[in-house]
């Protein structure tokens, strides 16, 4: 379980968050949306132990984010509409870079399960500079699983996305979902991963203005409620 | 420890494993070395006597601005491509991050000395093997407080829109005592001196090598910190 507690973030006068509140169980897939500069990112990196929150505090099951930094980034799968993968190395290779990092053992039949996973074995010998956007980010989704993670955290990883790419992403979306993870992602497109999620919270200003289950709310009425809360459409 | 250990060896293999691909920072450190070889060998006569007293500050010239041309590259793909992200995100402590770098950077500075020291005694007929051993002992200590605090300052640096100007604006102040201690052992070798003659300022070379070391360690933290 994740339980924020009144989460501020300044950045000197600018409040970047206020009083954030949120409980997330496991099993949970929760999309936060809002307008540029609502927020999210913020909020994700605090979540990601990246950056400390000015008030407030987030428990990570047992753990207190900011007393185990280390613990908790080993439970945490990040991926952004950055890859953080190496260009110069191969698929393989960027793997077992990562997979060192977190100290797996077993660390070759990990990667190529992975691999397998995402549907780049056959490629995984080529450098990552000749793969498309579509490819990489398959790729960060391997990357973001190898320490087999309970919390994934999604920072609008469609963009930069083709609708190819888009569909192949969702459908690697739904087979990460899992009982005992949870799924926290953020974007600004209300429609991409609606269908996915279990729960919502609109973020505007820095606010958690709206916040719930999804439950039989259907997607029309849901931007209404988008355009209702923060003043924009999608 | 043998995991801390794993984990840094991991980061170094992955940039020395990636500039071996791309070769843009070996390659730029070489071609600056051998341009400042051949512009100083223009200016002495063959046969020259005041050879052996320029030759310390040629070689160190070509270290630090070599040297800068390689930091300055250090944090530039890891910021640029988001992947420096990707490392504060591991579940290590950001001082292994820093070392793994610094590590890089130090072999990637001693692959450029291992050719620039025989271009140098080709370039100006020096006879310098009988203090080969001392002298290497000079280079690698120069060279390890050079990176430690470069590192450092690379990753502040490199944040800035002036990058590659700023790096050697707050590198060159600190770095100081570490270039006038090795330009000066380097200057008592090729002179003629023996190891026990440069005793003392191998001293201090050591000394602010592991200043430089535990004081960027700790402070790496404070500069990746968001």
């Amino acid at each position: 379980m994740i339980k924020i507690n009144n989460i501020t973030k300044s950045f000197g006068n600018f409040f970047a968050l206020r009083g954030i509140d949120l409980q997330i169980h496991s099993g949970e897939f929760w999309i936060i949306v809002g307008p540029n500069g609502a927020g999210k990112t913020t909020l994700l990196k605090i979540l990601s132990t990246l950056s400390k929150p000015t008030e407030g505090k987030i428990e990570i099951g047992r753990n207190i984010s900011d007393q185990s930094g280390i613990e908790l980034r080993s439970q945490i799968g990040f991926i952004g509409h950055q890859s953080f993968l190496y260009g110069n190395l191969s698929a393989e290779e960027n793997l077992t870079f990562y997979a060192r990092m977190y100290g797996l053992k077993n660390e070759k039949n990990i990667i190529h399960a992975k691999l397998t996973q995402v549907g780049l074995y056959d490629r995984r010998d080529d450098l990552v500079r000749n793969f498309s956007r579509g490819m990489q980010q398959r790729l960060t989704i391997a990357r973001a699983l190898l320490p087999d993670p309970k919390i994934i955290l999604l920072d609008e990883p469609f963009s930069g996305l083709d609708q190819q790419g888009i569909d192949l992403f969702s459908s690697l979306l739904t087979s990460l979902i899992t009982p005992e993870r949870i799924i926290l992602m953020t974007t600004h497109n209300l429609y991409l991963g609606w269908e996915l999620a279990t729960h919502y919270a609109i973020l505007a200003k820095g606010k958690i203005v709206e916040k719930n289950s999804r439950g039989d709310m259907n997607f029309e009425n849901f931007k209404i409620l988008y355009r209702k809360r923060t003043g924009e459409g999608n | 420890m043998i995991l801390v250990l794993k984990t840094i060896m991991a980061i170094t293999w992955k940039d020395i494993l990636s500039e071996f691909r791309s070769r843009d920072t070996l390659s730029s450190m070489m071609i600056f070395c051998l341009i400042v070889v051949i512009i100083f060998n223009f200016m002495f006569e063959p046969g020259s006597t005041n050879v052996r007293e320029m030759v310390p500050g040629i070689l160190w010239i070509a270290i630090t601005f070599a040297g800068i041309l390689g930091l300055n590259r250090s944090f530039i793909y890891e910021v640029d491509h988001g992947s420096l992200l990707g490392l504060l995100l591991c579940p290590v402590d950001h001082y292994v991050i820093y070392l793994g770098k610094m590590i890089g950077n130090f072999i990637f500075m001693l692959i450029m000395e291992i050719i620039l020291i025989p271009l140098l005694i080709i370039f100006f007929n020096l006879n310098i093997f009988s203090i080969l051993l001392p002298l290497s002992l000079v280079v690698f200590l120069g060279t390890l407080g050079f990176a430690a605090v470069g590192t450092l300052l690379s990753a502040i640096s490199v944040n800035t829109r002036a990058r590659e100007i700023l790096l050697p604006v707050l590198l060159f102040p600190v770095v100081i005592p570490i270039l006038l201690a090795a330009v000066k052992s380097t200057t008592i070798l090729i002179n003629g001196g023996t190891l026990s003659d440069t005793i003392s300022w191998i001293k201090i070379l050591s000394g602010f090598d592991i200043v430089f070391l535990v004081l960027s360690s700790l402070l790496f933290e404070f500069v990746v910190e968001d």
